[in-house]
């Protein structure tokens, strides 16, 4: 991976929600937007904004993704970084905004946009560089790396950089930490029998390794790795990061 | 690519998930894989430079590959090594019956090969009443059990060891049943050394073709290969056009990724350097040797500048050993001589997207496979491509069979959300509209296959746009 160069921590940042935090998940959104502010960054939220385009680029629908994607680069247009609270969104607005927009007017503008993106942990540990508090009760919880927080955008190590901050939190990893949970999008109503035994064996790592909550990055990962759970009657509560570091540094 | 029945990869991936005892060895066989490579490649930097390296190596290759191809024949053919061009597999086979024919041979004693694979070879001999002799271990056990490997390494890594121990007891004439390792062995080597005695004509697969010397490089564990192109009378190998570098000294960095990332040696037991037949003084060797160079669709993927990285492909079988899909469903799911990553975007390049497209459906886009491969092919990437090209929304697309998915009704769904992504007001409506309504959606299509082994996803009745305008989150 690539040598990153980092804003100065004053900045003031764009939030991008993501669609699926946006409809499922917005207590993971607002909790990662309130841990930039309590630590004096600025956010804003832009209220035009709506999905990175990756459900359309993934499937076969290029022509579709750019045109969402198109409109991200146009709401997102002052040079602020842009923080994600998904590996694989952020991933997305990275890693193949470029590819996606070459040989049209708008590479430049997609290239300089895709420079300016951040996945929230990675901003919270090097940019804001944060010192969190630990005001909940001592708890074991696990942790489920989404593939493209690891392999394309590389920020495993900030998010659990973030989580051994916490002191009354014990972290015990999953035994196969780095194979993907089965979602993968419309991969997982696509090739729904291979998902599913794809996340029958993560949530039986999951369980096999005590922890009383997972904590995710990926709000994609949480909601098919927690449908699972809640289908086979496992008691083991799902959160995003943002959301779990917000409670535990609130004393919620 | 003749299979007889049609191919069916969801019956084929159903009847793989409940086979319990498959799943277990194709686990425990896969983590042996990624551990072995892990401990050859300690160092990421290093590994790294390596992969470079030999995607720099292979890169160059494909970009001179006509005239790779054409100084590799005329080398061959100044060592004496007679070259054949096949366009397809059809003509690759006659080549090989020829030469079977002219030598009068009854049988043909074979060393691992893909290729041999993605020709139906040994089916077609014996069409033609030749008998076709696998002599590596695992070939041998999956044609005693009239199986195809299941694996481009190890053909038989589907078995466990009391499955041969039971192919060997009831498929070779008086063999006790014997789970001892050392005693299987044994058993194979009895029956092998009787073919190698006996076959005029020995096959193999190619490695890497050297342009440069005219050279055809082998390697091997089992000194099988080195048998089968050495004792009988002709050398027949079999080689894809991608198989060929330009030089000697491209090879050291492309062997140690393939036997590093295949199966985590340093180097294999044998290293195969074949560059001529037996000469005047010579008393052993091949009096013949044949190399057959196929094309069977691989010029046409090497014409698109981003699909050709598929001809980077050295097949070590990496991808496989660390793909999700793969260490679940096996290699015979994919219905197709190559299986796993490396075959979800070659298969539907060479059968066209109608017979194989549905193979680039099966990925979560997980990256692990373009993660671990030697030569860096963004195996990810071109599954999406590929899928681009199922749709063929823009009307560019190269690969047989494209547009074969084109409907009406799926296009208009990713036109609604195309519409309801681009205007913020449509946004807007629809995620208040989900708000409402989502969590009442009735459970069919998608939704009622994400609920087979899932609940349904809880859609929030206040969105974060909501939430954000509310607690005061400035827009700009």
């Amino acid at each position: 991976m690539e040598k990153r160069t980092y804003p100065d921590p004053s900045s003031k940042v764009y939030f991008f929600g993501t669609c699926l935090v946006d409809a499922a998940y917005p207590d993971a959104g607002m909790a990662a937007i309130k841990l930039l502010e309590s630590h004096g960054v600025e956010v804003v939220f832009p209220q035009d904004q709506s999905c990175c385009g990756q459900p359309a680029y993934n499937s076969g629908f290029v022509q579709e993704a750019r045109a969402v994607a198109r409109n991200q680069i146009r709401v997102f247009s002052k040079p602020y970084p842009i923080v994600v609270p998904s590996g694989s969104c952020a991933g997305m607005m990275k890693h193949h905004y470029p590819p996606l927009f070459a040989g049209t007017p708008d590479e430049a503008a997609a290239r300089r946009f895709s420079e300016r993106v951040y996945e929230l942990s990675e901003y919270l540990a090097t940019v804001v560089a944060v010192n969190l508090e630990d005001r909940g009760d001592p708890v074991t919880i696990t942790w489920h790396s989404s593939c493209h927080a690891l392999r394309e955008m590389d920020v495993i190590r900030h998010s659990k950089a973030l989580i051994r901050q916490l002191k009354n939190v014990t972290l015990v990893e999953l035994e196969r930490e780095t194979e993907c949970c089965g979602f993968g999008g419309t991969f997982a109503v696509k090739q729904a029998a291979i998902s599913a035994a794809m996340v029958k064996d993560k949530v039986d790592d999951i369980t096999r390794t005590g922890a009383s909550t997972l904590v995710a990055g990926d709000c994609g990962c949480l909601m098919n790795i927690t449908g699972a759970m809640a289908k086979a009657g496992v008691t083991i509560a799902g959160k995003h990061l943002a959301e779990f570091l917000w409670e535990r540094t609130n004393g919620q | 690519m003749g299979n007889s029945k049609r191919f069916d990869f969801e019956n084929n991936v159903a009847g793989a998930l409940a086979d319990d005892q498959l799943r277990r060895n194709l686990r425990n066989a896969m983590d042996i894989l990624v551990d072995k490579r892990r401990t050859v490649f300690p160092d990421t930097a290093t590994l790294e430079q390596l992969r470079s390296a030999g995607n720099a190596i292979k890169r160059r290759a494909l970009k001179n590959l006509p005239q790779l191809l054409e100084q590799l024949e005329a080398n061959c053919t100044r060592n004496g090594i007679q070259v054949h061009w096949a366009e397809d597999t059809d003509e690759a086979n006659q080549i090989v019956l020829e030469i079977m024919r002219r030598h009068d041979a009854p049988a043909i004693v074979k060393g691992k090969s893909m290729v041999s694979e993605e020709m139906h070879l040994n089916h077609f001999l014996e069409e033609n009443d030749i008998e076709a002799m696998e002599t590596d271990l695992g070939e041998f056990i999956i044609q005693l059990n009239h199986e195809t490997p299941s694996h481009i390494i190890v053909p038989a890594i589907h078995k466990n060891k009391d499955e041969v121990a039971t192919i060997f007891h009831d498929k070779i004439p008086d063999t006790p049943y014997t789970e001892n390792v050392e005693e299987l062995t044994d058993i194979a080597r009895v029956v092998m050394r009787k073919r190698f005695a006996s076959a005029k004509v020995g096959l193999s697969g190619v490695n890497f073709a050297i342009a440069e010397t005219g050279t055809l490089l082998l390697v091997e564990n089992e000194g099988n290969g080195r048998m089968c192109t050495t004792v009988p009378d002709a050398h027949v190998a079999v080689m894809g056009l991608e198989k060929v570098v330009e030089k000697l000294s491209d090879v050291p960095p492309l062997l140690r990724l393939l036997t590093g990332s295949a199966t985590g040696q340093v180097i294999t037991t044998y290293v195969n350097m074949i560059s001529s037949p037996r000469k005047g003084e010579e008393k052993d060797g091949p009096k013949e040797v044949h190399l057959i160079i196929l094309d069977n669709g691989r010029s046409h993927i090497l014409a698109d500048p981003e699909l050709r990285q598929t001809l980077l492909c050295i097949r070590c079988g990496t991808c496989l050993n660390h793909c999700p899909v793969y260490v679940r469903i096996g290699g015979h799911a994919y219905g197709h001589v190559y299986p796993g990553p490396i075959g979800k975007i070659l298969t539907p390049q060479m059968e066209g997207l109608k017979e194989a497209g549905v193979l680039a459906t099966a990925s979560s886009l997980c990256g692990a496979c373009g993660e671990v491969c030697p030569v860096r092919i963004p195996i990810p990437d071109l599954i999406r491509r590929l899928r681009n090209e199922s749709y063929d929304q823009e009307g560019s697309a190269v690969v047989e069979g494209a547009g074969y998915k084109k409907n009406l009704a799926e296009t208009l769904v990713w036109k609604g959300w195309e519409l309801a992504n681009r205007s913020p007001l449509l946004n807007e409506i629809g995620t208040r509209l989900a708000g409402k309504v989502g969590n009442r959606m009735p459970k069919i299509g998608p939704l009622k296959k994400w609920t087979r082994v899932r609940t349904s996803p809880q859609v929030a009745p206040t969105s974060l746009h909501e939430r954000a305008r509310k607690e005061g989150v400035k827009d700009e």
